[in-house]
């Protein structure tokens, strides 16, 4: 349970100080060597080179829908402990996760067009991954929309939670439905589908992304704490110059 | 630490609810056929779809049943390894489009049973291994 010693704002900071260069070290690391087995594994038998988006498609996709899963926990943290550190951890984490999904739809058109034959067709898969990408943009919007942060807070881990619902459907979505987008290749009934020279590189670039993802995550938190205490320095100091000598009420309440 | 337990509760079961509604409501969209991407030729079959609607039909594509002898317009047969329709198409073909590839054709269905297509996507599966594991795998087979 050492753990739960991080949710201090101030121990948080000075883990994230001490961590910060060993984790980007990893990711560059792993980053590498997945861009070396990524252009060194054998092309596809059917896309030929095209098969090397997956390597960045497939981590993209994993993150955006784990990334929206630390959201939904977070969101918890919200409503039932109103840890001020699980608001922080949904800001940060929301503008990550809807460049992830982002991605996830744009590397996935480049690899649609020549694959399929289309871009982009409304099937159930593609439509609950555009919804997801909606619930990010929606999440943003709603934290930027109040500006009283325990209200706002409250809203957007309530909307956190409506969403959750759409990871389960973009997970089975090709299960349950005829869809367009084929089934999962590395999570399913019967082992991997895909060839281990391949898995290689794919799960290197997956662990380089997440590390990534962890990073900028970090970094997104440690700024908006940050930037919480200059705000309420801010108006601490306005009050003082308003009416002198009076104690500020302020103090302690954002973080 | 009880009104903690308790704010858990009300959220654990509002979630179940939400997703109750939701999963309920798929599931009659499911049986109403509007989530799917594409029929079956069995499906087209069964369900008796009328002739006329524009609709997408799935399967494979029959192993030597591609004809392109007739110029521009090129004829296959979707199957689904029980039942199979006669689709003619006009136009440029996906890359990975072949006898025995996964194919979604969108189009109307005619009325002798003959599916005019007017869009063929190439639909991709989940394996993928480099062309030498592929060689070796259809020689085992053969």
């Amino acid at each position: 349970m050492v753990f739960l010693r991080l949710t201090n704002p101030n121990l948080f900071l000075r883990f994230v100080d001490l961590f910060f260069p060993w984790l980007a070290a990893a990711a560059g690391l792993c980053l590498c060597g997945g861009l070396y087995f990524s252009f060194m594994s054998p092309p596809d038998y059917q896309q030929g080179e095209l098969v090397r988006i997956i390597y960045v498609h497939v981590p993209m996709a994993w993150l955006s829908m784990g990334c929206y899963f630390l959201i939904a926990v977070s969101a918890l943290g919200t409503l039932v402990w109103r840890h001020p550190l699980a608001d922080v951890s949904i800001r940060a984490a929301a503008p990550v996760g809807a460049v992830f999904t982002a991605l996830t739809l744009v590397t996935g058109s480049i690899w649609a067009l020549p694959t399929w034959g289309v871009p982009w067709v409304w099937d159930a898969r593609l439509t609950s991954v555009l919804i997801l990408f909606f619930l990010y943009l929606g999440l943003i919007a709603l934290s930027h929309a109040i500006e009283d942060l325990r209200r706002s807070g409250r809203a957007v881990a309530i909307l956190a939670l409506v969403g959750l619902i759409n990871l389960p459907i973009i997970k089975f979505s090709v299960n349950w439905w005829s869809t367009l987008h084929q089934p999962a290749s590395l999570i399913r009934s019967g082992g991997p589908s895909l060839h281990p020279d391949m898995l290689r590189p794919l799960l290197m670039m997956a662990l380089g992304f997440s590390l990534v993802f962890v990073l900028l995550y970090l970094m997104r938190m440690r700024n908006e704490i940050l930037y919480r205490r200059v705000t309420s320095l801010r108006q601490m100091q306005a009050r003082l110059q308003a009416s002198p000598g009076t104690l500020p009420d302020v103090f302690g309440e954002v973080l | 630490m009880k009104r903690k337990w308790r704010r858990l509760f009300l959220i654990g079961l509002f979630v179940s609810f939400f997703s109750t509604a939701v999963g309920s409501t798929l599931y009659v969209l499911s049986r109403l056929d509007v989530l799917t991407f594409f029929y079956s030729p069995t499906d087209l079959v069964r369900k008796n779809i009328l002739s006329g609607f524009r609709l997408r039909l799935g399967g494979l594509v029959e192993e030597g049943s591609v004809d392109r002898s007739s110029g521009k317009m090129v004829s296959f047969r979707v199957t689904d390894l029980k039942q199979s329709i006669l689709v003619r198409y006009t136009g440029i073909l996906p890359a990975l489009f072949r006898e025995g590839q996964g194919v979604v054709v969108e189009g109307i269905l005619g009325n002798e049973g003959v599916f005019i297509a007017d869009r063929v996507m190439a639909k991709h599966d989940e394996v993928y291994m480099p062309p030498e594991v592929a060689e070796s795998l259809k020689e085992k087979d053969i």
